[in-house]
């Protein structure tokens, strides 16, 4: 039996569908608003020659890089900013730069700057991506307990067991907070990167796509990557966090 | 009341503001010298609270701090742990361990009961069943914090503090909201450890009775701000607390700090 809840989601997903095919049914303008049955046939096409598993490949790569990147240093420069107070005060100025820079600006002035390679692409996904990283586990670290900190101090417990058994399970939840909505940005800024500055990946499809009008290809493109993205979440993310949680209920 | 002191050469760490040291204190000893703390508040306005407490603890001494609430019990137990460093004076601690049961049992929610005295115990994990069994919680190894009631937790907090034989043991109120039975069973537990195993126990509390089953010495907290008013030995090794020479001391101790048997206010944990 399928639960309620779920039989409403597929409902509401066949209903979406059939809007979809039926107004592309009503236009009868398959180059503008091809129906389902030829976007799933430009994904067939593409998978069978390859190009569109290397293309999600490729960006597949940029993301995980990028969002490690931005996960890591924001994570420990926010955790810094929570805990020290004159730390915070130094950070604070350089988040609201960052925060408020228009993420164009930041991609080009990384191509620019480190030239138009992987690294610059990686580069200005992360610096886009941190800021809201920092803010998070800023937010976490100012969040913890310090009845349990002098726990950690009159038990001497070594830095490892305290970040390990005492900071991180309480950092878990903005972790996981900051990951999910780092994960969902992150691929997005990785395509407008990719379009305007690299040889491959769906960024760089889409592009091609859109000098040819190929509707079709620009919705296989964008519902394939979409999903995939999705099944990260639902099966990576999702889980982790509702493990790291588990102890509250 | 004279304190003890020794004249050896002062060892261990030691820890502080302004150190004033005349009469080093033995090797092995918990020294405590607090001139004086106070604090400031938000307005600005400066507030002792505590004058001069001067105590010294030899190996396996018990020594129960005296108050009623709010008088500066707590503060001395933070000083002596070593998480209240803004004070005058200086607190020596023996080499070795330190095991301590805050008010509030303090475990770490998201770890099971066994993780969490893992945690504390290092190598010493053969010891945490017999002692979960003791405290009559054997078989809650697998348990979360949240399933078990306050009175449970605390008993675990207590296990924890017992782990790998602590040179100092600190208890903030380890008798409140206990009924006289577990009272009782905690303050053997205490005595044990002492007599037993060398610790040095500080334990602050305003419930008479149990306290003098198991301490050798009673400090009493006075005045304000609060200073030490009396150190006085109890007499509890040789004599049980509900005999005749405990009686007396118990009405001696009344006579002299009324404060003391007026039914305490319970705080709580």
């Amino acid at each position: 039996m399928i639960p309620p809840a779920a039989r409403l989601r597929l409902l509401s997903l066949a209903a979406f569908l059939g809007l979809w095919w039926g107004a592309a049914l009503l236009a009868a303008k398959p180059s503008l608003l091809p129906p389902p049955p030829a976007v799933l046939g430009f994904v067939w096409r593409s998978c069978l020659t390859g190009v569109m598993p290397w293309n999600i490949g490729i960006t597949c790569l940029r993301v995980l890089a990028a969002f490690a990147t931005s996960m890591l240093v924001g994570s420990a420069v926010g955790y810094l900013a929570g805990r020290s107070p004159r730390a915070d005060t130094l950070i604070d100025p350089w988040l609201v730069i960052l925060l408020n820079l228009p993420v164009l600006v930041v991609i080009v002035l990384c191509y620019i700057w480190v030239g138009l390679n992987d690294v610059a692409a990686v580069l200005a996904v992360a610096l886009v991506k941190m800021p809201t990283v920092m803010v998070t586990l800023r937010e976490g670290a100012r969040a913890l307990d310090p009845a349990f900190d002098e726990l950690a101090s009159v038990y001497r417990l070594a830095w490892r067991q305290r970040a390990r058994r005492i900071i991180v399970p309480q950092l878990a939840p903005y972790l996981a907070a900051a990951g999910r909505s780092g994960l969902s940005i992150t691929w997005k800024i990785v395509l407008v990167v990719e379009l305007l500055g690299r040889p491959n990946g769906v960024g760089f499809a889409l592009d091609e796509l859109f000098q040819t009008f190929d509707v079709a290809g620009i919705l296989a493109y964008g519902f394939a990557f979409a999903a995939l993205m999705l099944l990260v979440e639902s099966l990576l993310l999702r889980p982790w966090e509702r493990h790291a949680n588990a102890w509250r209920r | 009341m004279p304190m003890p002191g020794g004249d050896s050469k002062a060892s261990g760490r030691s820890r502080a503001g302004a150190i004033e040291r005349r009469k080093p204190p033995a090797a092995g000893e918990l020294a405590v010298r607090i001139a004086g703390k106070s604090y400031l508040d938000a307005a600005g306005q400066r507030h002792e609270v505590l004058g001069e407490v001067r105590f010294e603890a030899t190996p396996g001494e018990v020594l129960a701090l005296l108050a009623p609430s709010g008088m500066g019990k707590t503060t001395i137990l933070r000083i002596v742990l070593g998480l209240e460093q803004d004070f005058e004076g200086d607190v020596q601690l023996p080499d070795g361990r330190l095991g301590v049961m805050f008010q509030e049992p303090r475990l770490l929610p998201w770890l099971t009961v066994g993780a969490n005295l893992r945690l504390i115990a290092g190598d010493e994990t053969a010891e945490i069943p017999p002692l979960l069994a003791e405290v009559g919680l054997g078989g809650t190894e697998a348990l979360h914090p949240k399933a078990l009631s306050l009175g449970m937790a605390r008993r675990v907090a207590l296990v924890r503090a017992l782990l790998g034989r602590p040179a100092v043991l600190v208890l903030d109120e380890p008798f409140a909201s206990l009924d006289p039975k577990s009272a009782a069973g905690l303050s053997q537990m205490i005595s044990r450890a002492a007599r037993q195993e060398g610790a040095m126990v500080l334990l602050s509390t305003h419930n008479l009775d149990p306290v003098l089953g198991c301490a050798d010495r009673v400090l009493v907290l006075a005045g304000k701000p609060a200073r030490l008013a009396a150190d006085w030995p109890t007499g509890a090794r040789t004599a049980p607390a509900n005999g005749l020479a405990g009686r007396v001391f118990k009405q001696r101790l009344l006579n002299q700090f009324p404060f003391l048997g007026a039914e305490p206010a319970e705080e709580a944990p």
